[in-house]
Formats: structure tokens, C-alpha cells, sequence
């Protein structure tokens, strides 16, 4: 029995690894290529069944968790009762720090978790190294600061500020500024393709690629106000909510949006993604609070209630604030979010951002009055790749994999609402024959349009009505004459193969006269 | 409540001592990574470009003999020699790795036209222009690495002349035995301790110009004649086997060593054609893109590739089973190739010309030499995976040599007139080629294509069925002969 429920546990991390379902090889007809790909699925299978084994190697960071006993319940835990259970260390990610003068704030990450910006709204920009606690770089930009964010590693962050957005490093040096973006409300960075994208006052997203400078993309969006933006990290689709209740998706190579949808009655004010990019979250001015099924771009749960900002963590918990108060949702074993935790901040705080920190349970909240940390245990994916994001890097490290990624920068080109379509070949199937209703449905409708065809009204007698009539029928004509063509194109080859049929009936000393009057 | 959180302490990630290695920690969950295929598709790219930017196949040539390169040989029990033999008579003994002359076995009188060294790489047998054969003892692989100051002088210990005075032509030894073949006015086969040959093979009144022993089963050879004609021979039986004759002359065959039953043969009309020895009534893979007759032919030992040498003045690389070449080699000091030879490690290409220089090329033409790190390894094994992973796609597919580019195939599906297979590879892959071969392969297309076209006229005014289709791998074969 024990055995039994260790391979079904296997059989649980496998699928993880297995990135979905194999080739249909049943369906193909070239053997060789069938026998190809069976290997290629053997081999995927070994590799995902080789990297769930190692899991109990590889992965010794514990995940944290939260479990009521008898009639507690989860969401009743204060997070002064959480910190006298958790250990020192943890003790420390729970913080306030109150700055009343330059809030509101709002925050950011890097990948790793290890580093946070902050920016209040009155100009205040700063740097914190949250192993240590201690910031980096503090200063004051005396002016408009709407949004902060990491570009590829803690040395860059661009703000956007009053009039243009600009490019910091650590040390606070100006680097660029970056005055095509106009006023910009909200910034977003690509980190796969380097693109630092924007949307600004007047509804214009921009992509730019901060390695070569160089714009990609200069789109208006056309759909009304939009304070919202937020990156897919699945796809790397960056999605928008306007003021009118829609949310509409972007890549850098298409003026039209890939998906426009209509999600809310009154203004968008928060989006969140699933990292796996299944889940997307929108919150509206209609107090309604919608998790959407991307694949099918359908509602799966409405639940009721405000929200000025959302985000998910990485194990698939879903932050929001409204006003003062937070409050987390998680997913038991059915699919719904329901209440997880929920945490008030003094009365009359007003929370601008919240963010899940990488790597940590660490709920980040920047509000009016300064940043506050508190923990939600279980938040956070307790074992990072050092390859991907680590959290102790040193400077050589983060040297090489600057290269690295580098090196592996995407084009925009890349961008995409499926990302496994990448490498796939387009199906060439030959288009079927249309059926001969299908054909006649066509050209009835051919002569119908013909017909109903509006004439220009024309000067000297050239809109009279029997020249009117006659262009007319030359048009009826016209589209008639399009059907027979192709019709005699198939009754010529029919007429053709029986000649030759008949010809090879002849002897051997006639044939050449016979194929001389069919060509 | 039970509570736990996320607890690192640093000193479980980080090194303690400054000389440590840094601590990894991995984690293979495919959300930690998003876009993987977008990313692997990127490397894929990069791998196949900068194997294009890192393409120098040419180490270095190998000057001293005076006169042009008529015939080498490699020795099968020492990686670093290859033996040489020149128009002048001159026969010499290289270090590739210095690439400077060890040996030097002076004696023929007239060209040296074949070189073969025998399996244990005791002795190696040279016959000439001069009628004579003769054998040399090979110095041992340490003598010749002692000294590299001066170049020893060796004499033959045999020689046997021709009684009728005849041209020899070409010789190759066994692969496990004491016996040799040499190929001239007819096939005879000799024993290292005889003065005579012991038999003697005739089919016809030609020359025989060319004779390789099959790897796999010692008593068969192949050779071929100016008749145009491909023989096959049992030594077990006192007559040839079989006979192909074809439309135009093979200058050299070459055994495949991993798959015995295969050759291929160099022919006149600058195509290869690969044959199964059992089946000789169609060829199992034309081997198109040399401008001018294909000289000498040599397989790897991996038996996955072949190098041909030219009269074009070019080398090609070709897999054992693809139409077009792989590879092109050329200088612009190199003229018309003889002969062709793969180093017995299928690491190198070494070719012979007729400007009196040996040249050495890296079989690969992007491979990095030296010692390479495990690390290093491991990172050229995985680009070459993902390189594979998305080699039909158009974008790598252009880079990469192996594959038609799709768009020229659309354009050769619309033209009714163009085969796909007359259609020359270089040409629309952009290659940079010398003028000269660039030019004649375009010559070559049109006059391939205004005789198919010629040729589809006359069979539409003929009568249906008395012009059959003839493809390309029966159409240069005349006739088999048991």
C-alpha cells in the first residue's frame, strides 16, 4: 500500500517535468519519422522521470506552510502571533518602515528576491539590500515619481518621473533619459528580450530595448485611460486595463492588441498573472474581483470586493489590497481561491502597491505612509536555481550571467500568446475542394453583391440610367463568368485523361498522330 | 497552529573559504522558466552562426616535394604520418604535427602513381611509372620522433620490375593479410616475399587505373578501368566477379569501413555514385557538386562521411548518404587536387595537388583544437543538440548547410522546368566560392536543365511510353556484366 502511494507521488512531480503532452505518434504515416520521434518521447520521459528523482535531492529548502488545528482557522492568525512561532531570521523580513513626508510608495523586486526599490510619489527613490537591511542608495529626485522598476539585475532601475522616464544605477547616477516614453503612469521590463515597456498619459504603450536604445514598438492603445500594466511572465504578453472595463493584450509587433476583452463594467484597476500563465486576475471599479482561465478566456470565480492592487506568488497565491487592508486567497485542492490571510494596516493607510517577494514568504506593501513587509507562510517557492535567480550571488556571478543572459536575448519576435508554438511547423494541409453547393452558395452570393453594387453618381450623361443598368449586368456578368472559368478548367482535364485513355487502346504506330490533337 | 516559513541561513548557500568552489543549487521546475523554447530556439541560432564565423578549415601545407602530388597513404598503425608520393618519383614521410618531412625514400626513376602501407605498418609498397613495384621498411614511430633535426634517407629492401614493361597505376594492400594488389595493364596480385606475382586478373584489354581491397572481407577488391568500367574481384575464384560498366570513367573507389558491402566511386562526369557491391544495376546515392572530374575519394573511419579531391581545384566533404556536399574547400593557391586522404582519427583532411604541396584541413570545419575542458565539452555537445532540435526551421535552416532552404524550394516547385536536384546548392545558399567554380557550376545548371528540357520535349512528341523516365541514380549506368 505504502509503495503504491510513493510511485503515485512520483507520478505527480513527473507530470511537472513532462511539459505537457507527448507527440500523437499514432496519426503519422512516415515510419522513420514515427520511429524518430518514439525515441525523442523516451528520451523526454527519462529526463522528467531523472529530474522528479532528484527532486528529493536537489530540493532540500523546507516550503513553508500554515495549518490550523481543530477550530482555528487560517485567516484568524495575526502576524504577531506568526512572528513569536518563526525563527529569528524569518522575524527580520517582518518590518514597518514609516516614511509619512513622500508617499505614497510603491516597490519592486529584482528576480532574485534580494533587492527591493522603492519609490514614493513625492520623489523619494531608494535601494534596499533585504539580507542585510540596509539601503544601498537613498535619495530625492524632488519631483513626480508614478512607478519604479528593476531592469535586469539591482545595478539599473528606471523611474518614471514627471515629464520622462529615466534610467538610474546603483550608485543613483542619472544614465539615460528616456524622453520618447512621455509622461509615463506605468512601467514594465521584459527581462527575456530587455524591453522596457511603458504606458503613458495618453494611452501609448512603448517598447524599448535597452541594450541597442532602440524602439521597438510605438503603439496607442485607443481604448480609453490605462493605469494598469502587467507582464505575463509566461509569455511575456503584456496585458492593459482601461477605463472602460476592457483588457487588451500586447506584443511589440502588432499594432492591434492580440486579445481585447471586455472583463469589467467600470474602470480596471488591478491585474495579476499565475506565473504558470493559466490564471489571470482583474479587479474592477464594478467591486467584483474575476479569475480568468487564459486558455479559454473564460471566468472560472467572481468574487466580490475592491481592489486597488493584485498580485500572485510563486506557489499560486493571490494578494489584494484595498484601502488598509490585505487580504491573501489560496487554493485548497479544488480549483476556487478562497480566504488564506488577511492582515490591516493602522487605520487611514491608504495601500498603493503589494508584491509577493521571490524566493520568500514575504508579502511587500507599499502604502501611504511608508513600506511594510509582513509574512505569508507557504507564499514563495522555497528552492531557487542558481542559474535562473540566486539570491547569493556575487559580483562575479552576476558579471557572467549578465553575459549569459545576454547572450540569450530574445527577440520581440518571440513575444507570442502560446510560446511552445515556437519550432512548430505550420500545417501544411492542402485546402480541401470546396463542395459544389459550397461553390454555388459562393457565386449566388457573387451575383448578389454584384447586383446590389451602389454606382458612383457621374457627371455628363455618364449616370444614365440604361448606362447604369448595362455596367451593371457587366458586372453580374463578370462574376459569372469567374464560376465557368473555373468550372471549364476541371471539365478540361477530365476530357483530356479520357482521350488518353482511349489512346492507349490505339496501336503503337498511331499514337504519335492521337497526342499531336490532344496538346 | 503550526507555522514553518522559508529559513535560509547564508552559510548554507555561500562558500566558506574564499578558495572553495561556489555553491549550486538547482531547481528544474519548468515555471522558473518561462519561454524555454524561445530561449533554446535563440542559442540554436547563435550556435549555427557562430559555427559560421568560426569556420577556418586550413591548418597549414606541407612543402618540399618538386613535383605534383601524384598519391599518398596513411599509415593505419601511426596517427601522426602520412607518406606522399610525387610525379618526380619522390616519395616522403610527414609529421602532421610539425608538418615537416621525417623520411625520404628515394628510388623511382618515374612518377610514383600508387602508395599503400602494409596492416601491421611495417612496409610500405610504391609502384611507379618506372615499372618497378617496390617496398620500405617504415622506420618505428620512435625513431622518427628522436630526431626532427634532418631527414633520414631510406632504401628500398625490394624491388620487382615489370616483366612486360608495363605502366603501373595504382596499388593497395589487404586489410588483414600479406597480400597487395597493383593495377596497370592488369590486375596482379602479389605476395610480400615473392618476385612474381601470384595472380593475375585480366577483364578486357583497357588499364586498369585504380584498386582498393574491400575493409570488411579480405579476398574481394574493387577496381576501375578506362573502359569506364567498375570490376569487382574474388582472389578465392580464379575470375573477376562482376562488372559495371557506366557512361563515363571512375577514377577511384573508396570501401565504406563501417558498412563493407558499400563504395563509392570518383567519377569523370564530377558526380560520386555510391553502390551497394550486390546489388550493381543502380547506384544508392549520387553524390553531386564537384564542377570538374572528381580525382580521389576517401572515407572516414567513421564510415558517416567522404572526401573527394577535384580537378576543380576544390575538396569537398560529403555525408555517406547526402546528394550534396557538406563542404567546400578551396585556396587560391591550390590547384587541381589528386588526391584526397582522411586522417585515421576523422579528425582531419589532408589533400595533394598538383602546385607540389600537401595540405591539411580540419574535417569540421568550425572545431576547436587542442585539449578542451570538460565544461567546454559539455557546452559544444548541448549547442550541437539544440542545434539539431531546430534544424528545419528557415531561419537556422539558411545558416546550416545540410538542409534546402525553403523558400528556394518554392521557387524551383514553380518553375516547371528546374529539377530540385539540378539545382546547385551553393549557388542558392549564398556561399562565397571561387569565380571559376561559381561560374562553371552555373554553366553546368543550364546545360543540365536545356537537356532535361530538350529531353521532356522529344519524349512529348514521342510515343507515350516508348521514352521512359530514367532516374538520375540508373542513368548513368550502361549495363552490368556477371
Amino acid at each position: 500500500m505504502e509503495i503504491h502511494d510513493v510511485s503515485d507521488e512520483l507520478d505527480i512531480k513527473v507530470k511537472k517535468y513532462q511539459r505537457g503532452e507527448g507527440a500523437d505518434l499514432e496519426s503519422l504515416k512516415d515510419k522513420k519519422l514515427k520511429g524518430q520521434l518514439a525515441n525523442k518521447e523516451e528520451l523526454f520521459k527519462k529526463s522528467a522521470n531523472a529530474a522528479a528523482k532528484a527532486e528529493k535531492w536537489l530540493m532540500q529548502t523546507e516550503g513553508g506552510r500554515l495549518e490550523p488545528e481543530g477550530i482555528e482557522k487560517t485567516w484568524r492568525f495575526h502576524q504577531q502571533s506568526i512572528a513569536k512561532e518563526v525563527d529569528v531570521a524569518s522575524r527580520k523580513n517582518q518590518f514597518d518602515l514609516v516614511l509619512p513626508d513622500l508617499g505614497p510608495y510603491t516597490l519592486d523586486y529584482t528576480s532574485s528576491g534580494r533587492y527591493m526599490v522603492s519609490a514614493g510619489r513625492k520623489g523619494h527613490l531608494s535601494i534596499i539590500d533585504l539580507h542585510t537591511l540596509k539601503p544601498i542608495k537613498d535619495m530625492q529626485v524632488r519631483e513626480t515619481v508614478r512607478d519604479v522598476v528593476f531592469l535586469h539585475n539591482e545595478l539599473f532601475f528606471a523611474a518614471a518621473q514627471k515629464k520622462y522616464t529615466y534610467i538610474y544605477n546603483r550608485a543613483g547616477t542619472e544614465l539615460h533619459c528616456l524622453k520618447e516614453h512621455g509622461a509615463v503612469l506605468k512601467l514594465q521590463f521584459l527581462r527575456n528580450h530587455f524591453l522596457l515597456s511603458s504606458i503613458n498619459k495618453i494611452g501609448q504603450l512603448h517598447y524599448q530595448d535597452i541594450t541597442t536604445g532602440q524602439m521597438i514598438g510605438n503603439y496607442r492603445c485607443g481604448l480609453g485611460h490605462s493605469d494598469v500594466l502587467e507582464l505575463n511572465p509566461y509569455n511575456s504578453v503584456l496585458t492593459s486595463g482601461h477605463s472602460g472595463g476592457t483588457v487588451s493584450m500586447w506584443k511589440p509587433t502588432s499594432q492591434a492588441p492580440l486579445v481585447k476583452m471586455l472583463c469589467h463594467r467600470g474602470p480596471v484597476t488591478a491585474i495579476a498573472f499565475h506565473p504558470n500563465g493559466h490564471l489571470m486576475a482583474t479587479a474592477g471599479m464594478d467591486k467584483k474581483l474575476k479569475i480568468w482561465d487564459l486558455r479559454k478566456n473564460e471566468v472560472i470565480q467572481t468574487l466580490p470586493g475592491f481592489a486597488k492592487s493584485l498580485d500572485f506568488s510563486q506557489k499560486g497565491m493571490l494578494a489584494t489590497s484595498t484601502g488598509s487592508f490585505v487580504q491573501v486567497l489560496a487554493t485548497s485542492d479544488s480549483q476556487d481561491y478562497s480566504r488564506y490571510m488577511i492582515h490591516t494596516m493602522a487605520k487611514g493607510y491608504q495601500i498603493n502597491k503589494i508584491l509577493f517577494r521571490p524566493y520568500e514568504d514575504v508579502l511587500g506593501i507599499g502604502h501611504s505612509n511608508g513600506l511594510s513587509s509582513i509574512l505569508i507562510p507557504g507564499s514563495g517557492e522555497p528552492n531557487f536555481d542558481s542559474w535562473v535567480a540566486n539570491p547569493y550571488e556575487t559580483s562575479k556571478q552576476r558579471r557572467e550571467k549578465e553575459v549569459r543572459v545576454l547572450l540569450d536575448k530574445l527577440p520581440p519576435e518571440a513575444i507570442m500568446l502560446d510560446p511552445t508554438q515556437i519550432g512548430n511547423l505550420r500545417n501544411t494541409r492542402n485546402k480541401e475542394k470546396p463542395t459544389q453547393q459550397e461553390t454555388e452558395a459562393e457565386k449566388a452570393a457573387a451575383i448578389a453583391a454584384a447586383k446590389n453594387v451602389t454606382l458612383k453618381k457621374k457627371t455628363k450623361g455618364r449616370s444614365k440610367p440604361s448606362k447604369v443598368a448595362r455596367k451593371k449586368q457587366e458586372g453580374i456578368e463578370q462574376a459569372k463568368r469567374s464560376f465557368v472559368e473555373q468550372h471549364k478548367d476541371d471539365g478540361v482535364l477530365k476530357k483530356k485523361q479520357k482521350r488518353i485513355m482511349d489512346a492507349s487502346d490505339l496501336p503503337v504506330a498511331l499514337l504519335p498522330f492521337v497526342s499531336r490533337k490532344t496538346t | 497552529m503550526r507555522v514553518k516559513v522559508i529559513s535560509r541561513s547564508a552559510d548554507d548557500f555561500t562558500r566558506e573559504r574564499s578558495n572553495d568552489l561556489q555553491r549550486v543549487s538547482r531547481n528544474y521546475d519548468p515555471n522558473l522558466r518561462p519561454q524555454e523554447k524561445a530561449v533554446e530556439y535563440v542559442r540554436a541560432l547563435n550556435a549555427a552562426k557562430l559555427d559560421k564565423v568560426f569556420a577556418r578549415p586550413f591548418i597549414g601545407a606541407m612543402d618540399g616535394h618538386i613535383d605534383a602530388i601524384s598519391s599518398m597513404a596513411k599509415n593505419p598503425s601511426h596517427l601522426k604520418g602520412i607518406f606522399s608520393g610525387s610525379m618526380d618519383g619522390d616519395i616522403r614521410l610527414w609529421d602532421i604535427a610539425s608538418r615537416k618531412t621525417v623520411c625520404q625514400y628515394p628510388g623511382h626513376q618515374g612518377a610514383v602513381r600508387g602508395l599503400t602501407v602494409s596492416t601491421d605498418g611495417r612496409i610500405l609498397v610504391s609502384c611507379g611509372s618506372d615499372c618497378t613495384v617496390r617496398l620500405w621498411r617504415i622506420p618505428l614511430a620512435s625513431g622518427i620522433e628522436s630526431d626532427d633535426s634532418s631527414n633520414k634517407v631510406c632504401t628500398h629492401i625490394l624491388c620487382y620490375l615489370n616483366y612486360d614493361l608495363l605502366f603501373f597505376r595504382a596499388v593497395d594492400h589487404q586489410w588483414e593479410g600479406d597480400l597487395f594488389a597493383t593495377a596497370g595493364a592488369q590486375v596482379d596480385i602479389w605476395d610480400h616475399n615473392r618476385s612474381q606475382p601470384v595472380n593475375s586478373f585480366e577483364w578486357g584489354n583497357d588499364t586498369v587505373i585504380s584498386v582498393r581491397f574491400n575493409p570488411g572481407e579480405p579476398n574481394i577488391l574493387a577496381t576501375s578501368g578506362s573502359d569506364r568500367s567498375i570490376t569487382i574481384y574474388d582472389l578465392r575464384t580464379s575470375s573477376p566477379a562482376r562488372k559495371l560498366i557506366m557512361r563515363t570513367k571512375t577514377n577511384s573507389i573508396a570501401w565504406n569501413p563501417m558498412e563493407p558491402m558499400n563504395f563509392t566511386a570518383a567519377n569523370e562526369n564530377c558526380n560520386c555514385y555510391s553502390f551497394d557491391a550486390r546489388k550493381l544495376e543502380e547506384a544508392k546515392c549520387v553524390h553531386k557538386d564537384h564542377v570538374s572530374a572528381v580525382m580521389d575519394i576517401d572515407y572516414s573511419p567513421t564510415g558517416r562521411e567522404f572526401v573527394t579531391g577535384s580537378y576543380d581545384r576544390t575538396v569537398r566533404i560529403f555525408q555517406y548518404n547526402g546528394g550534396h556536399s557538406r563542404e567546400i574547400y578551396h585556396t587560391k593557391r591550390m590547384q587541381r587536387v589528386f588526391c584526397v586522404k582522411f586522417s585515421c582519427d576523422a579528425s582531419y583532411v589532408i589533400s595533394g595537388s598538383d602546385d607540389t604541396n600537401l595540405r591539411l584541413w580540419k574535417a569540421k570545419a568550425s572545431e576547436q583544437l587542442g585539449v578542451i575542458l570538460p565544461r567546454e565539452r559539455k557546452k559544444h555537445e548541448y549547442m550541437e543538440a539544440v542545434k539539431n532540435r531546430y534544424k528545419h526551421l528557415p531561419e537556422i535552416k539558411r545558416i546550416l548547410r545540410y538542409y534546402w532552404p525553403p523558400i528556394y524550394k518554392h521557387l524551383i516547385e514553380v518553375d516547371v522546368d528546374i529539377d530540385i536536384d539540378d539545382f546547385d546548392v551553393d549557388i542558392c545558399r549564398h556561399r562565397h566560392l571561387p569565380k571559376p567554380i561559381y561560374k562553371a557550376g552555373l554553366l553546368r545548371r543550364t546545360m543540365a536543365n536545356a537537356e532535361k528540357r530538350k529531353e521532356e520535349r522529344r519524349r512529348a512528341h514521342s510515343a507515350p511510353g516508348s521514352m521512359p523516365r530514367k532516374s538520375l541514380r540508373k542513368n548513368r549506368i550502361i549495363q552490368e556484366i556477371e
